[in-house]
């Protein structure tokens, strides 16, 4: 890979004095942080306020009195209906559906990428054509078959189901994305490799899986997140016990007994956030390098 | 907390002992904490015999849940029993076989006998053949008045609907919402129901959702109805919340001065420790005519090919309307209980005086069980704009309900 | 790829044409299959279960004529253009900032970017929570002696579809200032000297050199922000829930709705299509621009 452009600047010097250029410069880039940076520290603040002080204080100020009571509700004891174990539940089916999901759709659509850059065989570039247009098409349209594809092989409301389902949907980003990606290595390694007598497998995994580690982390962040946010699928193609994380987020910040417990609800928020926080966070710039590269080459 | 270590506890039990026992996934949308406290009579009724309930709860209202329910049993991942409206909205789904037929039970528990109006039976009967167990009978056709916000406005509390509409400025100068009005659909549509029979009277009400007839809906008589609506509608300006309860709440805290919501709301009273006649009013029919609409829940069996599981469904049904599971759940849930043979002396003033107008017969049926889903859902489409959208006017607003009603089957 | 035997050609390639039979399932039984089935199906009268009853078009003219779901067109309609005129400003000006050679860059970068981490659920219960006239924004100007001071994009029917906005470029724009930046950053530093040798003021360099030469950016940034806009659906749900009333409904949801709430399969699957129709001329729009731009460079 070429060395990481996002790090040199390239534009136009600017000049170190602290002039007017540069007071209206960093004015601007403080009001824009703070846009970005509200929501959060909303978030987390209001999560650490009890209710009483929810009632009367102001969104912004920071807790009088920090209490982590909201957190222990939202992840143990939240309740809709006669479920009272939180969202806990809900961390434990998105982590089932994340692991085999992330897995199986980034393993196929690596193969689908290797076979359509190095094994073009007659129509494979047809069933590609299908397979891009596919990502265009409102889900909308696919949900209802696919319930009825689901019941015929038996995996309406299970976790294999929605892993399908996602493996379905995820196809059509990645396999562009490995695509490309394949396309670029040297032709010669292929060609010496299959001199060698190396076959379909063989070449995909001495030769291509060791190469593309890059790609492969940048697949597995695109799928995590999208996974691991998803809404729509989980909530129609599981059921109570099955649901991910999202779908129980929004059931237990709508379920009410009683009055609106704003401060659980936003602990919630940020629990189900989490994961895909800690990933960009930890995966830092192979994240930006992932969705611009899954992006700009698209 | 103690609810749930309770279950496990019993979930324990019943796997260490029985053998026949199974575990049954119940699905409902009762979330609000006097619905929560009311299926959990339900629950621990059956967590007490060899069988266990896991509790399949689903939020956002019977719009919300009935998608998810429905979706399930039709994608071939049926839970073992869910609460429907009964009435029209599992027609088809009973059409197809995919419904358990309760009617040797009911045979045998005497159902025909001991329900209560009879038509709640009929409700789940399908070719002479009972579909569904009816737990309680919820009359939409109340309003819910708060001692609280009247005494601050300094108004009595009014004693029907036109006295409550003369009361209102004086809730607003006192910075009340005169009427709570949650911003789903479905309740915009409901207090435009009660509205309806309570102004245009009950042979109006019939003409259009019973016969479907389409010239009264579009008529004069109806065109009073909805200029009330469209007077009412002013008075729930600024109710900013969603959920009923949220709306309940406001009547409970004083904040708002009534609702019209159906007897369901009596949960929320009483989980709030709150007594009718002294901390709130309960108005059958507005105050105008007195009367009761008889929908209510019932209990849909998704046919399972394992007989244990069959067993243990047929036993759930006839457990729902048991007299003393009847008793507890309806005192929880403020609703009415489906039989007439069983003492309801623990009820408060207004469930009781729901008992009377049940026994006087002054009864008409539910909307979901005379209008499709469909029909349904496109009223309260057109219902929950005119009430959130003043720009929208009544005749508007009675044009297309008119043109709802003429294609409705 | 010569080889020294050619067996018959159905076997030749076989292991790639194996491994691309996931893909070939995908593009023909998903993205095929299921959009032929929903549009047939759009032509009956089905309800709960789908039957093949043919009415004609008489579902789409019931939904032409449903006062709701000329709302959601409406809606989405105002909330596209919207987002896609402000989605790339917002972006590109953010890289042009961020391409100024500011300190703290990396740390500026990853605020922009972090809400892109988050799914729609938490996007719109966080800014639910924010906008609570109640509690949020308002409440807050209000306690700071602004009385009169409205601002309520959750229960004014007016701008309610202005707060979901607000919601989605703050979750949106980040990647698309990723993307302009890795654009900006691509182009020749010899242009930037070009220009102040020519005495070309900076901003007139952006318009006149600059963003034409980072034409295939923009393309690929309205493609991905086009792509979302039709799928809205999470964030509504999360948000408003289509109220006050149905001021902001949208398509996605009326579709959803009817074919699981109401129970009625025709008119969600005439809707669905209708979206697919939506899509088709925009991509069929977008391909013609292409083909005449490459006549025109020729």
């Amino acid at each position: 890979m070429p060395a990481d452009n996002m790090t040199v600047p390239s534009g136009p010097k600017p000049k170190k004095t602290l002039s007017a250029h540069n007071i209206i410069l960093y004015g601007v880039v403080g009001l824009v942080c703070f846009y970005y940076l509200l929501p959060l520290w909303v978030m987390v603040m209001t999560s650490l306020k009890g209710m009483p002080e929810i009632r009367v204080g102001n969104i912004f100020a920071p807790p009088l009195e920090i209490t982590f009571e909201p957190w222990h509700k939202a992840w143990f004891t939240a309740c809709t209906g006669l479920n009272c174990d939180g969202l806990s539940r809900g961390f434990w089916n998105s982590v089932q559906i994340l692991v085999p999901s992330a897995i199986i759709s980034i393993f196929i659509a690596s193969v689908n990428g290797y076979a359509l850059s190095n094994w073009k065989f007659k129509g494979s570039e047809i069933f590609f054509a299908i397979l891009l247009f596919g990502a265009f098409i409102p889900y909308q349209v696919m949900i209802y078959p696919i319930v009825i594809i689901l019941r015929e092989i038996g995996l309406m409301g299970k976790l294999g189901g929605l892993v399908l389902v996602h493996t379905i949907f995820g196809m059509p980003i990645l396999t562009l994305l490995f695509r490309n990606y394949f396309s670029g290595l040297p032709e010669e390694l292929f060609k010496a490799a299959r001199v060698d007598g190396a076959g379909f497998w063989g070449i995909y995994f001495r030769i291509m899986l060791p190469m593309s580690l890059p790609i492969f982390v940048v697949a597995m962040i695109i799928q995590i997140t999208g996974i691991w946010n998803d809404f729509l699928f989980g909530v129609i193609y599981t059921k109570p016990d099955t649901w991910p994380m999202t779908v129980q987020l929004n059931n237990i910040v709508n379920a009410v007994q009683g009055v609106k417990e704003y401060n659980v609800n936003m602990a919630a928020t940020l629990l189900t956030g989490l994961v895909p926080l800690v990933i960009y966070f930890v995966s830092g710039k192979l994240f930006v390098r992932g969705i611009a590269a899954g992006a700009v080459k698209g | 907390m103690k609810l749930h270590s309770a279950l496990m506890a019993a979930t324990a039990l019943v796997g260490a002992s029985a053998v026949s026992a199974a575990e049954l996934e119940v699905t409902h949308w009762w979330t609000s904490g006097g619905e929560a406290a009311a299926v959990a009579e339900f629950a621990n009724a059956f967590n007490a015999t060899e069988h266990t309930w896991v509790d399949g709860a689903i939020a956002g209202g019977g719009g919300t849940a009935r998608g998810a329910i429905v979706s399930r049993i039709i994608g071939g991942d049926p839970m073992h029993a869910t609460q429907l409206n009964h009435g029209r909205q599992a027609e088809e789904l009973i059409e197809a076989g995919l419904m358990l037929d309760l009617s040797d039970i009911a045979e045998e528990g005497g159902w025909r006998d001991i329900v209560n109006p009879v038509g709640l039976l009929d409700s789940c009967t399908v070719d002479g053949k009972i579909y569904c167990v009816p737990v309680n009978i919820h009359s939409w056709q109340w309003i819910w008045l708060s001692h609280k916000a009247f005494a601050d406005a300094g108004v009595d509390v009014p004693a029907n609907w036109d006295e409550f509409v003369a009361a209102a400025p004086a809730l607003e100068a006192a910075g009340k919402v005169p009427l709570a009005v949650g911003q789903q659909s479905w309740q915009s549509s409901g207090a435009f129901g009660v509205l309806n029979v309570a102004i245009g009277g009950v042979d109006l009400w019939t003409k259009i959702n019973v016969e479907k007839d389409a010239e009264a809906a579009a008529g004069p008589e109806m065109a009073k109805v909805f200029e009330a609506v469209g007077n009412a509608r002013k008075f729930s300006q600024g109710t900013n919340v969603g959920d009923w309860n949220l709306a309940t709440a406001m009547v409970i805290n004083g904040e708002a001065g009534g609702q019209i919501m159906g007897d369901w709301a009596q949960g929320e009273f009483a989980v709030a420790e709150q007594v009718a006649g002294e901390d709130y009013s309960c108005l059958p029919g507005l105050g105008v005519n007195e009367i009761i609409s008889t929908g209510g829940d019932a209990f849909y069996f998704p046919k399972q090919d394992d007989p244990a599981i069959e067993a243990a469904q047929k036993e759930l049904a006839k457990l729902l309307i048991s007299p003393e599971v009847q008793v507890g759940f309806n005192l929880k849930k403020g609703s009415l209980p489906v039989r007439g043979d069983i003492d309801l002396s623990a009820a408060n003033d207004c469930m009781k005086k729901g008992l009377e107008i049940l026994a006087s017969g002054n009864i008409l049926p539910d909307g979901n069980q005379v209008l499709s889903s469909d029909t349904t859902s496109q009223i309260e489409d057109v219902m929950v704009e005119f009430w959130n959208d003043l720009s929208v006017t009544p005749a508007q607003a009675q044009a297309s309900y008119a043109a709802i009603i003429a294609d409705a089957d | 790829m010569a080889e020294a035997k050619r067996p018959i050609r159905l076997l030749r390639n076989m292991n790639s044409k194996i491994a691309a039979i996931p893909m070939i399932l995908t593009a023909m039984v998903v993205f095929i299959g299921c959009t032929v089935w929903t549009v047939v199906y759009s032509f009956t009268k089905s309800r709960l279960l789908p039957k093949l009853d043919f009415v004609g078009f008489d579902q789409y003219e019931r939904l032409w004529n449903s006062n709701r779901w000329l709302i959601s067109v409406e809606n989405l309609f105002i909330y596209g253009v919207c987002s896609l005129v402000l989605s790339l400003l917002i972006g590109f000006l953010l890289a042009v900032m961020l391409d100024q050679k500011i300190r703290f860059e990396n740390t500026i970068r990853t605020i922009i970017l972090y809400p892109f981490a988050l799914s729609f659920v938490v996007t719109g219960l966080v800014w639910q929570w924010l906008l609570n006239p109640d509690f949020g924004v308002q409440n807050v100007v209000r306690s700071l002696g602004w009385q009169s001071f409205t601002f309520d994009p959750i229960y004014d029917a007016n701008i309610v579809i202005f707060g979901i906005l607000i919601a989605a470029i703050w979750q949106g724009s980040g990647l698309i200032m990723v993307l302009m930046l890795a654009g900006l950053r691509g182009i020749d530093e010899e242009i930037w000297k070009a220009a102040r040798v020519d005495g070309i003021p900076k901003w007139k360099t952006y318009v006149v050199v600059i963003i034409p030469m980072m034409k295939p950016v923009f393309i690929t940034a309205l493609v991905l922000i086009s792509s979302g806009i039709i799928k809205v659906y999470d964030l509504v749900v999360a948000q408003t829930n289509g109220g006050p009333g149905l001021s902001s409904e949208v398509p996605a949801k009326y579709v959803i709705d009817n074919m699981f709430r109401a129970q009625n399969l025709g008119q969600a699957f005439a809707a669905s299509t209708m979206m697919l129709l939506g899509v088709l001329i925009i991509l069929a729009l977008f391909g013609l621009t292409q083909i005449r731009g490459r006549k025109n460079a020729s």
